[in-house]
């Protein structure tokens, strides 16, 4: 940005809402919820921007994109720059742009939103990448001269994606390894297809494919190969990015019973087995009617609005705290008091009970009230003796988070762990305690972020591009 | 692709056994591990255990009985036909060492399942009693494999057709009052076989193990559907298992929850059965 030519002297104009389907509609099917901007649209909303000297945006977004530039570029119509400023930064737009918590990164910092709402970036940065896929010419980055050097990734989620186009794009080789049989990790087999269709997931994968990245699935490494195997077969440097995959239960009498899902299993169920689309596809799901889903966060709010696109005629969200500590996107949230999800706040569930078949039929809750604020500042809540109440239930969904899956870090030995099994590795460049391994996304935070895990990949492969172009 | 190079019917065409080619997990797999197969796109993911692999020719073998719309599927593919996507080997390889005497019962499918076991714990060094059963002389697998992976092989019907008349436990129970000295057992089959087996070998104070077939899905510990309980805790019998310590396996809550998709696998494998046009074919008995 050389030179400022606007005063900030601008007509109000409101945010521009992005149109979507009818909560009512949308609360049955499976397809995506809002329909995107159009270009008019689109170039309407980013006149708001005023295009700030010191952006406060970009300070506001994990990898840095230069959110006034493509904001300009779509003002001015030139969409193929906009496409191309992300890229700089970011090699999943269409992605970050759906899923990413603008309203505390980016959005949240907008000097717009001191007075009135601020500039829907989220929204630009998803028609920018929108336009690119269904529009645009058949473009790709400039890609340096081949090093001769070898990179494994492990895990092809966002973090791992991000490594694999920051490295092919410096000239190495670079070669994906994906348990599961298709690439994406969560934005495939969580993130349910009325939020992020999986279309474009395998579309963005498709595009680091076409710059040369190798991804092969069906690789559990730790099982298939390990680590050290990696090395043997000639790889210079080794990525880790296996995500959090381990659910977490609530350990209560009765959670075994038929009818009880952890949200990674539901949702896997659900997306990447398309299991909504039974018989069609062989993979079945139960089907409640009366479907409880614990916990609220944005998993939590995936299940609940999955199990009302899966016929349910109540499906509730049971949380042990109060809304303001629900940790979901605001959007997600909205959406899902939109389409009818029934919120019991303040309850934590004691116990399931069954019937005969040993299928799930009730939940026995306890009221909860909030104490003091506990180590994580927010308030705890604090169970009321002899409040239990019975809720009607024939499925349900824990979702309380997730745990570090040990299977790929319990075989290979060198790595240091921290006490709740997570991959300790240096945030600045993601180097672990074993030579030529690095590490990032969520088997290095826990549970986090799209961004955040592309984030971290982008730090690694800074660091991984130095020492095998400097040797360190 | 993974090609399927050699292709047999078995105990009347409800049982059928592959070789498919995927040269990495026969590198690597040993005994009592498993693969997650899919036909294709639309496909489920099924764990099979690998009955018997070919690290030479790149090759494992998979045993499956035709219980449903995958299993029916599966049957459809010819050699030269192939499965899109087999991931492994999975879970935990049997501990094959030498104890002494052992007794190895399979029942059913559970036959190409504990032959590796078998012919594993011989190799070892142990004394090895084997005991295989199915409904009838038809239905029987992998008779001579078995009776040379033994020392000792005896056959059981539960109509009497073949060999013993009875049930394997019948046997399990000579062998074990005839040797007192047997140091384990390892009994795979049907749960409700495998349950009762386990209750004699622990009235015999027999150290027993059991391969615990719970549904599932990625089979990495990802999402907790193959949970088991095993003495009180739960395990996830993808990466803990398959194989538990049968005195501490809770079988009444393994039984339930493999019947958590009865009526949906059944309008499954009727579609599928009404769109081949066969209905009336041998594998669903
Ligand atoms: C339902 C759901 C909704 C979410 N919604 C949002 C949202 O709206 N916004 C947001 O920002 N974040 C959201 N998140 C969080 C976000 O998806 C994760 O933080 C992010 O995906 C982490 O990226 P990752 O690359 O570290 O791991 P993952 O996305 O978990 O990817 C890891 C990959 O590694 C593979 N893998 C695991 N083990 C092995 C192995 N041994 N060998 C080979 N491959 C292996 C896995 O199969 C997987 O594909 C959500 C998460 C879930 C579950
Ligand atoms: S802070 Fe808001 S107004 Fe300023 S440049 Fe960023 S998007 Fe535009
Ligand atoms: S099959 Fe998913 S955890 Fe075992």
């Amino acid at each position: 940005m050389t030179e400022e030519v606007k005063p900030p002297k601008r007509e109000k104009i409101p945010r521009q809402k992005m149109p979507e389907q009818e909560p009512k509609v949308r609360a049955r099917n499976f397809q995506e919820v809002p329909f995107g901007l159009s270009p008019e649209l689109a170039q309407k909303e980013a006149e708001r921007c005023i295009q700030c000297k010191d952006p406060r945006c970009k300070q506001g977004c994990p990898v840095e994109i230069d959110v006034p530039r493509f904001i300009k570029e779509i003002k001015e119509g030139d969409f193929e720059a906009a496409i191309r400023t992300l890229w700089e930064m970011n090699a999943l737009p269409a992605i970050c742009g759906r899923v990413c918590p603008q309203e505390i990164q980016c959005e949240g910092l907008c000097v717009i939103g001191k007075k009135e709402e601020p500039v829907a970036i989220g929204n630009l940065e998803r028609f920018a990448a929108d336009y690119q896929r269904l529009h645009g010419r058949d473009i790709l980055p400039p890609k340096a001269d081949p090093t001769g050097k070898k990179v494994a990734v492990v895990g092809a989620g966002p973090a791992g994606l991000t490594v694999a186009g920051d490295l092919i794009l410096k000239g190495h080789e670079v070669t994906v390894f994906e348990a599961l049989h298709a690439p994406g990790g969560v934005l495939l087999y969580g993130i349910p297809e009325f939020r992020l269709p999986k279309e474009i997931v395998a579309h963005e994968c498709h595009y680091l494919e076409r710059l040369g990245v190798k991804i092969l699935v069906n690789q559990v490494v730790g099982r298939t190969d390990t680590v050290d195997e990696l090395f043997e077969q000639g790889f210079d440097a080794v990525f880790l990015a296996v995500g959090a995959g381990l659910p977490v239960f609530l350990n209560v009498p009765g959670e075994n019973l038929i009818g009880i899902y952890s949200a990674n299993e539901y949702l896997t169920r659900a997306n990447l087995m398309k299991a909504y689309a039974f018989p069609e596809y062989d993979t079945p799901l139960v089907k409640g009617k009366n479907v409880a889903t614990f916990g609220a966060g944005n998993v939590s709010m995936d299940s609940a609005r999955t199990a009302l696109r899966m016929g349910a005629d109540h499906s509730y969200i049971i949380y042990r705290r109060s809304e303001a500590e629900m940790p979901a996107r605001a959007a997600e949230i909205h959406h899902a008091h939109e389409e009818g999800v029934e919120f019991m706040l303040l309850s934590a569930p004691t116990r399931f009970l069954g019937d005969e078949e040993g299928r799930v039929k009730a939940v026995e809750c306890l009221r909860m009230e909030l104490g003091e604020p506990d180590a994580s500042g927010r308030r705890r809540p604090v169970p009321l003796e002899g409040s239990e109440f019975i809720v009607d239930i024939d499925l349900a969904v824990i979702s309380i988070g997730a745990g570090a899956n040990p299977l790929l870090t319990k075989t290979t030995p060198g790595l240091a762990l921290n006490k709740w099994g997570y991959i300790i590795a240096d945030p600045k460049t993601g180097k672990t305690m074993k030579p030529k391994v690095w590490a990032g996304g969520d088997i290095v935070t826990g549970s986090a972020t799209v961004i955040l895990a592309m984030g971290a990949g982008r730090l690694s492969a800074n660091s991984i591009h130095d020492f095998l172009t400097m040797g360190w | 692709m993974f090609e399927i190079v050699e292709r047999q019917e078995m105990a009347q065409g409800t049982v059928v056994s592959n070789w498919v080619k995927a040269p990495k997990i026969a590198k690597k797999a040993k005994p009592g591990q498993f693969v997650i197969l899919r036909a294709n796109e639309k496909g489920e993911r099924i764990p099979l255990t690998m009955a018997d692999t070919d690290p030479a020719k790149g090759l494992i073998n998979i045993i499956y009985q035709v219980v449903g719309k995958s299993t029916a599927l599966f049957k459809t593919l010819k050699v030269g036909d192939g499965y899109l996507d087999v991931i492994g080997p999975l879970g935990q390889p049997t501990h094959l060492d030498k104890v002494g005497k052992v007794v190895c019962v399979g029942g059913g499918t559970g036959v190409a399942v504990v032959h590796p076991i078998t012919r594993g714990l011989k190799q070892v060094g142990n004394q090895v009693f084997a005991v295989i059963g199915a409904r009838n002389k038809d239905l029987l697998i992998l008779e001579d494999q078995m009776r040379a992976a033994s020392h000792e092989l005896m056959v059981c019907t539960d109509d009497g057709s073949y060999g013993h008349h009875g049930f394997v436990t019948d046997m399990l129970k000579k062998v074990l009052t005839e040797h007192q000295d047997i140091a384990l057992a390892v009994c795979i089959g049907p749960v409700p076989m495998m349950k009762f087996c386990c209750k004699m070998t622990k009235e015999f104070g027999v150290k027993t193990l059991v391969s615990l077939n719970p549904i599932m899905v990625d089979g990495t510990g990802m999402c907790g559907c193959c949970r088991v309980t095993v003495g009180g805790k739960r395990k996830f019998a993808c990466v803990d298992g398959p194989e538990f310590d049968g005195h501490e396996t809770d079988f009444e809550e393994l039984t339930a929850r493999l019947k958590g998709y009865l009526d949906l696998e059944k309008v499954s494998y009727d579609e599928f059965k009404a769109a081949h046009g066969s209905g009336k074919c041998s594998c669903c008995s």
